[in-house]
C-alpha cells in the first residue's frame, strides 16, 4: 500500500495541459502536412509521383497530394529534385469532406473540420460515445486510438468515450481498408448503432484503401459503404492529429 | 534417420542461395526429412506452397532451423494433382501450415485432423479443398466448431470485441465457468499481402512489409530489407546494422512494457496499468525521435536505415531512456510485489513445455515455457551477431512467467540500447542496393518483440518475387493461446489473451 503511494508520488501528474495550454512537443522529424511550394518544378518532372507507393501524388498542370491516400513516408520528397515538396510540422489534417484532403500546389493547409451541424452538435458536443471497428488494416491505428485514453492524453475529459457495445454508442470510429471478410460485421454493427449516429474514418486505409488501395481482398476505405462525417489522415495518425479532429468534430478548437 | 542432413540444402539466416541448391525431394522422401528434422530437435520455420507453371503442379517447401548449431534447412517436393498425405497426427507444429497450404492452393492434406480453412478467402488456382463452389459465398467463422453437447454449452465472442482491438472470434466450449476448448477463427484482417508482394519488389512492398503488423513494423521491415540486400549482395553498414538493432529492440521495450500495464489492467491494478500505458508512450517517442513515426516507419530501408544519428540525438535518446528506465521499474515491480496481482498472474494459463515445442510456439511465449529460443541467439543477423543479448528463460509457463519474461527482456534490451547507442560505428547510414539475383531463395528471420519474424523470398528468371511467403509469430503461437485457456475460467480469457497478446492482422496478412 505505502508502496503504491509511494509510485504514485514517483509518478506524478502527467496529463497534458493541451489543448488549454501547448500541444506535447513532437520529434522534429515527425512528418506532418506536407507542403508543396508554389513553383520550382523542373519541366515535365513526374518524379514525385513516380515514387508514391499509393499513387496519392498527382501531376497534372501542378502538383496535387490526396491525403487520404497518403502513408507521409515522405518518398515523394525524397525524389522531388528542387525540394518542392516537403513535410511540416503541422499535425492539424482532419477534415469533414473527403474531397478537402486534396491538397494543391501552392495551398497552405487544408480546410480543417468544422464541428458538428448544431442539432448533432447539442447531442454530441459534451458526450460523444464512439465504438471502434477494427476492419483489417495493421493495428497501429487502433493503437494510437488507444494512447488517448492513457493518462498523458485522458480523452475522457472531453467527454469523448469509447464503449463496448454499438448500441451504447453515437457513432463508429473505423479502422482499415475495411476487408472483405469485415463487411458484414461492420454493416451489422452500423445497423445496430442508434440514429442520430456519425461516423468517424481514420487512417489511410480507413480513408482510401491506404496501403492496400485497389486490393481485391478489401475495399478501398469506409467510405465506400458508410456516409463519413470525419477524415483524419495519417499511417498511422500522431495521437495529437486524431485528438484534434475530434475536438473540432465536437466544436471544442475552432481556429 | 540421418538423411536430411545429407540431403537437405544448408544455408544460414539472411544468406541467399540459388534455387538450384534446393533439393527436390520425392514427396514420401521430403515428409520423412521433415518427420526426423523435428526427432531431432529441429524446428519447422516455414512449409508453403509455390505455384508452378502447370496448374496441376504444385511445389512444397518446407524451410527448417536448428537452432543449437545455428544453420537453416531447405527442401522442397513436387505434388501433383490436388492431395498429399498430412504430417499433421505426426508433427502436429505444422498443422496450421498445412491449412494454409489447402485454403491457398486447394490442396487436401488427407488425414488432418482438424482442415478448416485459415483466412476464409478463395484459394489462389481455382481449386478448392472444401468443393465450395465459386458462386458460394465464403464468410469468416461461418464453418463447423468442435462440440462436446450434453451439458456443455458455447459462447461466442467477435469479431467485433469490446475494447479497442482487432476483430477475431472466439469459440469456447464451456460448463459454468470453465473452459474445456477453446477455439480460435480468424482471417478477418485479410487484406492479401503475400499475393501481391508477387512480381515484386515495387514502390509500395516495403510499405506492405511495414504494415504486416503495425506493432512490429521495425521487425518486419527489417526482413524485407534483409531479403532485398542478401539478393542483391549488398553489404549494408555496421553503422545501419547498430541502429537497426536500436529500433528493434526499441520496439520490444514499447510493447513489452504496454503488456504489462495491460496485464496488470486485466487483473483491476490500475497504477502499473496507467504508469505503463504513459511510459509506452515515451518508448514510442524514442522511436519517433529516431525517424519521426512512433511505430518506426520510415526507419528501416533496404540498404540500411532512413535516419542517421548525430551525438545530440544519442545524448537525447540516452536521457529519455534513464528516464523510463527509472519510471518502469518503479511501475514493475508493484506487480511483483502485490500479492492480490500475484494470485492471478500465478498458475493461470498454463502452457506446458512439451506442447510448447509440439507446437513450434516462439518468442516470450516458448522462453516462458521453458524452451531456450531467439533468433537473436539460434539464428543471429545482423549487429546481433556481434552484440549478444542473453536470453530469458522461465519455466512455469503460466501468466506470471509470460509477464517476467518480459520484465527480463525489457531490462535486458535497455542494456544493449545503452550499450549500442554509445559505441555506433562510424560510417553511412545507407548504401544503395541493385537489382535482385534471379532465381534465389533467402530465408530472413528476425525476433520480433513477440517471436520470430520469417520471410522467405524466391526471385523468378527476371529477378522479381516469385513468391513471397510470411511468417508473423502469431500464426505459430494462436494455438498455444488455445491449448492455455484448457480447464481455466472462461473470466481469465482476458488476460490470458493478453498474455500472449498475439497480432490479427499479422496472422491474417
Amino acid at each position: 500500500m505505502f508502496k503504491m503511494i509511494a509510485a504514485r508520488l514517483k509518478q506524478g501528474h502527467r496529463t497534458m495541459k493541451y489543448p488549454g495550454g501547448p500541444a506535447p512537443e513532437t520529434s522534429d522529424r515527425f512528418r506532418g502536412r506536407p507542403s508543396i511550394a508554389a513553383t520550382g518544378c523542373p519541366e515535365g518532372c513526374r518524379a514525385c509521383a513516380g515514387a508514391c507507393p499509393t499513387g496519392a501524388v498527382s501531376v497534372t498542370d501542378r502538383v496535387r497530394i490526396d491525403l487520404g491516400k497518403c502513408l507521409f513516408c515522405a518518398d515523394c520528397a525524397s525524389a522531388c529534385p528542387a525540394q518542392v515538396i516537403t513535410f511540416t510540422q503541422d499535425h492539424r489534417l482532419a477534415v469533414r469532406n473527403r474531397q478537402d484532403l486534396c491538397l494543391e500546389q501552392g495551398q497552405t493547409g487544408v480546410p480543417l473540420a468544422a464541428a458538428l451541424e448544431p442539432k448533432l452538435l447539442s447531442l454530441f458536443g459534451r458526450s460523444l460515445k464512439l465504438r471502434q471497428v477494427s476492419a483489417g488494416g495493421c493495428n497501429a491505428c487502433e493503437a494510437d486510438v488507444n494512447v488517448l485514453n492513457t493518462v498523458g492524453w485522458d480523452l475522457g475529459r472531453f467527454g469523448i468515450q469509447f464503449v463496448a457495445s454499438p448500441r451504447h454508442a453515437d457513432g463508429l470510429l473505423i479502422t482499415g481498408p475495411v476487408t472483405r471478410n469485415m463487411e458484414l460485421a461492420l454493416e451489422k454493427t452500423y445497423a445496430a448503432t442508434p440514429e442520430p449516429k456519425i461516423v468517424i474514418a481514420l487512417g489511410a486505409c480507413a480513408i482510401s484503401g491506404g496501403p492496400y488501395l485497389d486490393h481485391s481482398q478489401a475495399n478501398n476505405g469506409a467510405t465506400a459503404l458508410l456516409p463519413v462525417d470525419l477524415f483524419i489522415p495519417g499511417c498511422p495518425p500522431h495521437p495529437l492529429t486524431i485528438l484534434d479532429g475530434l475536438l473540432r468534430l465536437t466544436g471544442r478548437i475552432t481556429d | 534417420m540421418n538423411r536430411d542432413r545429407e540431403k537437405m540444402v544448408t544455408f544460414t539466416n539472411g544468406w541467399s542461395i540459388d534455387l538450384d541448391r534446393v533439393p527436390t525431394f520425392t514427396l514420401d522422401a521430403f515428409e520423412w526429412a521433415i518427420l526426423d528434422a523435428v526427432d531431432q530437435g529441429k524446428r519447422v520455420v516455414a512449409l508453403f506452397g509455390v505455384p508452378t507453371g502447370q496448374p496441376e503442379v504444385t511445389t512444397l517447401y518446407v524451410i527448417l532451423a536448428q537452432d543449437q548449431e545455428n544453420y537453416l534447412n531447405a527442401a522442397r517436393t513436387q505434388i501433383e494433382g490436388d492431395r498429399f498425405p498430412s504430417l499433421t497426427p505426426r508433427c502436429p507444429q505444422v498443422h496450421l501450415f498445412e491449412r494454409e497450404i489447402a485454403e491457398q492452393f486447394g490442396l487436401v492434406p488427407g488425414g488432418h485432423p482438424w482442415l478448416k480453412p485459415v483466412r476464409s478467402h478463395r484459394s489462389w488456382t481455382g481449386r478448392d479443398a472444401w468443393d465450395r463452389s465459386p458462386d458460394q459465398p465464403i464468410l469468416p467463422g461461418v464453418s463447423d466448431f468442435y462440440r462436446l453437447g450434453g451439458d456443455v454449452h458455447e459462447v461466442a465472442v467477435g469479431p467485433v470485441h469490446a475494447g479497442i482491438i482487432e476483430p477475431g472470434h472466439f469459440r469456447f466450449q464451456c460448463h459454468g465457468e470453465q473452459v474445456f476448448h477453446l477455439e480460435i477463427a480468424l482471417g478477418y484482417q485479410h487484406r492479401g499481402v503475400e499475393q501481391a508482394m508477387r512480381g515484386g519488389p515495387h514502390p509500395r512492398s516495403i510499405h506492405y512489409a511495414e504494415t504486416l503488423a503495425g506493432d512490429s513494423t521495425v521487425a518486419h521491415a527489417t526482413s524485407y530489407c534483409q531479403v532485398i540486400e542478401s539478393l542483391s549482395h549488398c553489404q549494408k553498414t555496421a553503422r545501419a546494422q547498430t541502429l537497426r538493432g536500436v529500433s528493434l529492440e526499441l520496439e520490444r521495450l514499447a510493447n513489452h512494457v504496454g503488456d504489462l500495464g495491460a496485464l496488470a489492467n486485466d487483473v483491476g491494478f490500475l497504477p502499473t496499468a496507467s504508469f505503463c500505458g504513459r511510459i509506452r508512450g515515451d518508448i514510442l517517442n524514442m522511436t519517433a525521435l529516431l525517424c519521426g513515426s512512433r511505430f518506426g516507419r520510415g526507419m528501416i530501408r533496404p540498404g540500411g536505415v532512413g535516419f542517421d544519428v548525430d551525438q545530440a540525438r544519442v545524448t537525447a535518446l540516452l536521457r529519455q531512456l534513464d528516464a523510463a528506465e527509472k519510471d518502469a521499474a518503479v511501475a514493475v515491480d508493484l506487480l511483483w510485489e502485490t500479492p492480490s496481482v500475484m494470485s492471478r498472474f500465478e498458475g493461470i494459463g498454463p502452457l506446458p513445455r512439451q506442447v510448447a515445442l509440439d507446437l513450434g510456439i516462439v518468442g516470450p511465449a516458448a522462453r516462458a515455457s521453458g524452451l531456450s529460443r531467439d533468433v537473436r541467439q539460434d539464428q543471429p543477423c545482423g549487429v546481433f551477431r556481434f552484440a549478444h543479448i542473453p536470453v530469458s528463460v522461465y519455466d512455469t509457463g503460466d501468466v506470471f512467467a509470460r509477464a517476467y519474461i518480459r520484465w527480463l527482456e525489457i531490462l535486458q534490451s535497455m542494456r544493449f540500447i545503452r550499450e549500442n547507442l554509445r559505441a555506433i560505428p562510424a560510417g553511412a547510414c545507407q548504401v544503395p542496393v541493385g537489382p535482385l539475383t534471379p532465381n534465389g531463395l533467402v530465408v530472413a528471420l528476425n525476433e520480433g518483440w513477440r517471436g520470430e519474424v520469417c520471410h522467405v523470398a524466391i526471385t523468378d528468371e527476371t529477378g522479381r518475387f516469385a513468391r513471397y511467403k510470411i511468417v508473423d509469430p502469431s500464426f505459430h503461437n494462436w494455438s498455444a493461446l488455445a491449448y492455455a485457456l484448457r480447464d481455466q475460467q472462461i473470466s481469465d480469457f482476458p488476460l490470458c489473451n493478453k498474455s500472449f497478446n498475439l497480432s490479427y492482422c499479422g496472422h491474417d496478412l
